[in-house]
C-alpha cells in the first residue's frame, strides 16, 4: 500500500465514505455489457448450479441446475447458457461486406482493415466468478459433437468464447471480462480492508452507502448473508445446508417417482430460491455499473477497447476458420510468447494510467519519478548547431517545483502534456541555492532545466502551444512509452532441449469426449 | 566483478594450503573434469561469494583450450564486462570477443585489454574462441547459422527460463553457474497459469532446465571467500540448509575497527561497536506499526552510515596493505522496496548537507550505496546496514517472507552487517506462519522463507542494540 492510498484509506474510515482514488475511469464500459452472476455447487471444483445472465438489467435470465451433480444436466445447461451468451457475442460480428481474391484469412488473420465496431463485454462480480468461467471453459471447449457422449454443436464454442474472455481477462489493460469488486476498488478507497473489499456489498456500500447510513455501516449490514447473499460462486454454506439440501433432496425424490407434477414445483422451488441468492448481486452489478458510467472515460481508454475489438475479430476469425480450441496447455514457446506480451501490455497500461490520471501520477511524483511546477523560464526559439550540421530547435525551459527531484542531468522525461516531446534535463538547483531564484530569495522550490526535442514540427519556429508556456502548470516523468520491439521466440516446432524439446501436435480424439467434467 | 571486489589473493600464494581452498580446488577440478563428458550440460551451484567468476573464467580457458568455442551468457552489461576484464587479464593469450549492442562503448576496463576485440556484429566475433555478451544481446543473433558447441551461461539462477529460450538454440552443451539463494527471477505479472508446467517461463532458467533434463549434475562451491567467519555459519544455516558451505577466511583473518572515540556514545556507536567486534547487530527500533517509508527506520539506517564514516572505520583483511578504510561506496543500504530506498537516499544527502565532512571524498555520504536487495544481488561491500524487510509490517507476506530477499541482504558483506527493525518481528513471525499454497508439480520451495526468517532472527537477538537504552 502506498502512501497516497493509505492516506486515502484513512480518510475514508474517518469520513465514513470511500474515497475517489482516481479522477477519471480507466476501464471501458460498454453501453450493453453481458452481466454474469453465478453459484456452483459446494465441494465441487465446478459445478454449475445456477447463473443469471443477460444484457438487460430489467430482464436477467435465471438458469438452474436441478442436480447440479449429473452429468447430462451440465451439459443442458451448458447448451441453455450458450444459447443466451453465444447471441450477445454474435451480435457484434459484422458480415463481411466484400471479400476479395485473397480475402480468405486464415485462421487468426481477420483479413480486414478495421476491426469490429464493437465488441462483447462480459461483467463479472469477482475474480473467483472470473476463475469459475475459465473453468467452466475449460471443461467445455474439448467436447465433441459425435461419438460417445457428444454435445450439442453450441457447447464447445461456448467454452472457447468463455476461455477466450478468460484470457482476456488475464490481459491487463483489455475491459473485455472485468470483475467488478477489482474495478471498483481500483478507483475508490474505502475504510476496510483489501480482503474485504472483494466483498461487492460491502464494497459499495462504503462507495454509495443509504442515505443517512455510513458506509462502515452499510459494509457491516452487508456482511449478513440474508440479506446479502456472497456474489458467488461460492454459496453461503448455511444457505446450503438449511434450504438448498432440503430442496435438491426434494427435486431428487420427485425425478424417481416420475410424478412431473411434483417434479415441476420441486424445480419451481430451486428456481425461487436460488432466484433470492443471486437477484440482490445482480442489482449490485448494475448499480456499480451505474457509477462507473457516471465517471468520465480517461484519454487512453478508448484506444485500449480498438485492441479488445481487433482482438475479438481476429477471434471471430480463427474460429470461423475452422482453428483449434485454445490448447490445454500453453507450449513452452507460447508461454514465453504470451508472458512477454502481458508484460509489454501491462507496462504501457501503467503508463498510460499515469498520463491520463493526476492522482495517478501523484503517486509517482511521491516516488521521485516525475515531478510537477510551473515554467518560470522558456528560451522558445533556442537553436543548436550540432557538429556542421543544419541548426534545430532545441528550446530551453526551467520548471520549479515543490516535489522533490531525484533525477539528474541526463535524464530523459516525458510531459503528458505533449507525448511527443522528449525533454533531457539539463541541470537540478536545489531549494535555497543563493542567487538562484532572482528576487525570490525565499522560494523553497527546486528549479529543473529541461532543454526540449520533438513534438515542434520541421520548422524552426515552433507552432502554438507545442511548447510549455511561461506560467503553464507541467508535469515531467521518467514513465516512458517508447515502443520496444517484441522479443523474438523460436517457433514451436523448434523448442531447444532445455525447454522440454518440440511438442506433440493436438490432435482431436475420443479422449476428449472421456475427460472428467469437474 | 572488479579487483577490489575479488579476493583473489586470497586464492593464491599464502592461502594456497589451507583446507578451504584445497577442497575449492577439489570441486573446481571435478566440475571441469565433468565438462570434458558431458552430454548436454552441467550445474553448479555457487553460495554468496564461493567464486563463481573465477569459475566461469577458468571453465571458459579449459574449453578454449581444448579447441572449443565457447559463448559466455552474462545478465547485464556490468556482469559482461567484470567477466571479459577478469578473463582477459588471467588468460593473456586468449582473444575474447565483446558482443555488444548499438549503444554500448566499452568501459574502460575493457577497452583497455589488448585481447579484447569488442563489436557490435558477432561475424566479425567468429573466429574468437571465447565470446561474451548479455543474454539479451545473444537474444538478438539473427544469424541463422551462428552455433557454438558450448555456453556458459552465468547467474542462470537470476536468468528467467524465456531468456534461456531465446538463446537455448544457439549452443550444445552448456554450464550454468548461479547462485540458488538469491530472489528467484521476477515478473510484474501475477498469473497462475503456467504454474507446474515444466516450462514455466516465470521460474529459473536452471529450474526449467533441471526438471526437462534431470541427468545433469549439479555441483556446489564450498566455501565462500567473501562471508567473514561470523556470518558464514548463520547465512548457511539459514538459507542454505542442505548444502551448507564454510567460510575460506578464519574468525582471526578479517578485523573492522572504528580509528575515533566519539562524543557521548549513542545507541548508533553502540551498534556500531557490536557489529565490529561480532560482525553483526540489531538496531532495534521501539515496537509500531509504520508506513513502508517508515521516517525513524530510514533515518537510523543513513545515521549508521554517516556515523561509519564519521567514525572513520578502518578493515582489516587477507587483503595486502591494510588497514584499509571503509569509504562511502564501500557501504550499502539495502532495503525491500524502491521508496524506501528513495526515501534513504533523501536522508543521506540531508546528511550531506548538514555536515560538510560528510560532503566530500572520501566521506562523502551520498556514494553509499542505497538501493533493494534486487539491485544488490551480485555486488559486495564492506559493511552492509539493512533494512529488515518485515520491520514495522503488520502482516507477513510472501514479498517479505521471500528466503531470497533476505539472503541477498544478509550476504553481501565482508566484515559486518547491522539490521534495523522495529521490536516485534519474531512475534509477527509466530503470527503469520507461512500459508503458501501448494501446486500440483511446482517443487516446494527449501529453505521455506519463514524458517529462514526465524533462524535468522534467533541469531540476531545476541546482538540486539536498542535505540532508546
Amino acid at each position: 500500500m502506498t502512501v497516497l492510498t493509505a492516506l486515502a484509506r484513512v480518510a475514508a474510515a474517518t469520513g465514513g465514505r470511500a474515497v475517489p482514488t482516481k479522477t477519471v475511469r480507466h476501464v471501458h464500459l460498454s453501453g450493453r455489457p453481458l452481466v454474469l452472476v453465478a453459484a456452483q455447487l459446494a465441494g465441487e471444483a465446478c459445478a454449475p448450479l445456477a447463473v443469471m445472465v443477460g444484457d438487460d438489467r430489467e430482464k436477467p435470465r435465471l438458469l438452474s441446475v436441478y442436480e447440479p451433480r449429473d452429468r447430462a444436466q451440465r451439459f443442458e445447461f451448458a447448451a441453455e447458457l450458450a444459447a443466451i451468451v453465444l447471441p450477445a457475442i454474435e451480435r457484434h460480428v459484422e458480415e463481411e461486406r466484400h471479400v476479395g481474391e485473397d480475402g480468405g484469412a486464415g485462421p487468426g488473420d481477420a483479413g480486414r482493415p478495421e476491426p469490429y465496431r464493437d465488441a462483447p463485454q462480459l461483467l463479472v462480480p469477482n475474480r473467483p466468478t472470473a476463475a469459475f468461467l475459465r473453468l467452466l471453459g475449460r471443461s467445455t471447449r474439448f467436447r465433441r459433437t459425435e461419438g460417445t457422449y457428444a454435445v450439442p454443436a453450441a457447447v464447445p464454442l461456448l467454452g472457447r468464447w468463455l476461455t477466450y474472455f478468460a484470457e482476456r481477462g488475464e490481459v491487463t489493460p483489455s475491459a473485455q471480462l472485468l470483475p467488478m469488486t477489482a474495478v471498483l476498488a481500483d478507483h475508490w478507497a474505502t475504510g476496510q480492508s483489501a480482503a474485504e473489499d472483494a466483498n461487492l456489498a460491502a464494497l459499495l456500500g462504503w462507495i454509495d452507502p443509504p442515505d443517512g447510513m455510513s458506509g462502515h455501516a452499510a459494509a457491516r449490514a452487508a456482511e449478513d448473508p440474508v440479506r446479502c447473499p456472497p456474489a458467488g460462486p461460492v454459496t453461503d454454506p448455511t444457505f446450503d445446508n438449511e434450504v438448498l439440501a432440503p430442496i435438491l433432496a426434494a427435486v431428487h425424490d420427485a425425478t424417481l417417482t416420475s410424478d412431473g407434477a411434483r417434479l415441476g414445483r420441486a424445480r419451481a422451488a430451486m428456481d425461487d430460491a436460488l432466484r433470492g441468492q443471486l437477484e440482490p448481486t445482480w442489482g449490485l452489478m448494475w448499480r456499480a455499473v451505474d457509477l462507473l458510467a457516471a465517471l468520465p472515460a480517461a484519454a487512453h481508454v478508448e484506444q485500449r477497447w480498438v485492441a479488445d475489438r481487433w482482438s475479438f475479430t481476429n477471434q471471430v476469425a480463427w474460429t470461423r476458420a475452422g482453428g483449434a480450441p485454445q490448447a490445454r496447455r500453453d507450449s513452452a514457446v507460447a508461454a514465453a510468447g504470451r508472458l512477454a506480451r502481458l508484460e509489454r501490455e501491462q507496462q504501457r497500461l501503467a503508463v498510460e494510467r499515469a498520463y491520463d490520471d493526476p492522482l495517478v501520477m501523484a503517486e509517482y511524483r511521491m516516488t521521485g519519478e516525475a515531478f510537477a511546477g510551473e515554467v518560470v523560464t522558456a528560451e522558445q526559439g533556442r537553436l543548436v548547431a550540432e557538429s556542421g550540421r543544419r541548426p534545430v530547435l532545441r528550446p530551453l525551459v526551467t520548471v520549479a517545483t515543490s516535489d522533490e527531484v531525484l533525477f539528474e542531468a541526463g535524464a530523459v522525461l516525458k510531459s503528458p502534456a505533449r507525448p511527443g516531446q522528449q525533454a533531457r534535463v539539463t541541470g537540478v538547483v536545489p531549494p535555497g541555492t543563493p542567487g538562484a531564484h532572482g528576487n525570490t530569495s525565499g522560494d523553497r522550490r527546486t528549479l529543473v532545466s529541461l532543454e526540449l526535442k520533438g513534438g515542434m514540427g520541421r520548422s524552426l519556429t515552433p507552432p502554438p502551444g507545442s511548447l510549455p508556456a511561461l506560467g503553464e502548470h507541467v508535469t515531467f516523468t521518467s514513465l516512458r512509452d517508447d515502443f520496444q520491439p517484441a522479443p523474438k521466440f523460436p517457433d514451436k516446432q523448434d523448442t531447444p532441449w532445455t525447454h522440454g524439446g518440440p511438442p506433440p501436435e493436438y490432435v482431436p480424439d475420443d479422449e476428449d469426449a472421456r475427460e472428467a467434467w469437474s | 566483478m572488479s579487483d577490489d571486489r575479488e579476493p583473489r589473493d586470497a586464492r593464491g600464494g599464502e592461502r594456497e594450503g589451507t583446507d578451504a581452498s584445497a577442497s575449492a580446488r577439489m570441486v573446481t577440478d571435478a566440475i571441469l573434469a565433468d565438462l570434458a563428458k558431458a552430454e548436454r550440460g552441467v550445474v553448479v551451484d555457487s553460495p554468496p561469494g564461493a567464486g563463481k567468476s573465477t569459475l566461469v573464467v577458468a571453465a571458459a580457458a579449459s574449453l578454449a583450450e581444448r579447441g572449443e568455442r565457447v559463448m559466455v551468457v552474462g545478465q547485464t552489461n556490468e556482469q559482461v564486462d567484470d567477466l571479459v576484464d577478469r578473463m582477459a587479464r588471467e588468460h593473456g593469450v586468449l582473444r575474447i570477443g565483446r558482443l555488444s549492442a548499438q549503444d554500448y562503448t566499452p568501459t574502460s576496463r575493457v577497452a583497455r585489454q589488448g585481447n579484447v576485440t569488442a563489436r557490435t556484429a558477432v561475424a566479425d566475433l567468429i573466429d574468437h574462441p571465447v565470446v561474451v555478451a548479455t543474454a539479451a544481446k545473444w537474444s538478438m543473433l539473427t544469424d541463422p547459422g551462428a552455433r557454438w558447441p558450448w555456453a556458459i551461461i552465468d547467474e542462470a539462477y537470476q536468468m528467467r527460463s524465456d531468456a534461456l529460450l531465446r538463446v537455448a538454440h544457439l549452443f550444445d552443451r552448456a554450464l550454468f553457474v548461479g547462485d540458488p539463494g538469491q530472489l528467484d527471477p521476477f515478473s510484474t505479472v501475477e498469473t497462475e497459469r503456467w504454474l507446474g508446467l515444466n516450462w514455466d517461463p516465470m521460474s529459473s532458467a536452471v529450474a526449467v532446465l533441471l526438471t526437462n533434463n534431470p541427468g545433469i549434475p549439479v555441483h556446489t562451491l564450498p566455501v565462500s571467500w567473501r562471508l567473514p567467519a561470523t556470518a558464514a555459519p548463520v547465512v548457511s544455516a539459514a538459507f542454505y540448509p542442505f548444502s551448507g558451505f564454510t567460510a575460506a577466511t578464519g574468525l582471526s583473518d578479517r578485523a573492522m575497527r572504528l580509528s575515533t572515540h566519539p562524543f557521548g556514545i549513542t545507541a548508533f556507536d553502540r551498534a556500531l561497536q557490536t557489529a565490529a567486534d561480532s560482525g553483526w547487530a540489531l538496531f532495534e527500533l521501539p515496537h509500531r506499526h509504520t508506513l513502508r517509508t517508515d521516517a525513524d527506520a530510514i533515518d537510523a539506517c543513513a545515521e549508521l552510515a554517516a556515523r561509519l564514516l564519521l567514525r572513520g572505520a578502518v578493515t582489516v583483511s587477507e587483503r595486502p596493505g591494510g588497514p584499509h578504510d571503509v569509504t562511502a561506496d564501500r557501504i550499502a543500504i539495502g532495503v525491500a522496496h524502491r521508496d524506501q530506498a528513495a526515501a534513504v537516499k533523501r536522508a543521506l544527502r540531508a546528511r550531506a548537507a548538514a555536515y560538510p565532512v560528510l560532503g566530500e571524498p572520501p566521506r562523502d555520504v551520498t556514494h553509499v550505496v542505497a538501493d533493494t536487495a534486487n539491485r544488490l544481488q551480485g555486488r559486495e561491500f564492506d559493511v552492509m546496514i539493512m533494512l529488515h524487510p518485515l520491520s514495522g509490517r503488520r502482516d507477513a507476506t510472501a514479498f517479505h517472507l521471500e528466503a531470497g530477499r533476505l539472503c541477498v541482504l544478509a550476504s553481501r558483506h565482508r566484515h559486518a552487517c547491522v539490521v534495523v527493525a522495529r521490536a516485534g518481528i519474531p512475534e509477527l513471525l509466530d503470527a503469520h506462519p507461512s500459508a503458501e499454497p501448494v501446486h500440483l508439480g511446482v517443487p516446494v520451495k527449501f529453505p521455506d522463507g519463514w524458517e529462514a526468517h526465524q533462524s535468522f532472527m534467533a541469531h540476531l537477538d545476541k546482538f540486539r542494540v536498542p535505540s532508546g537504552g
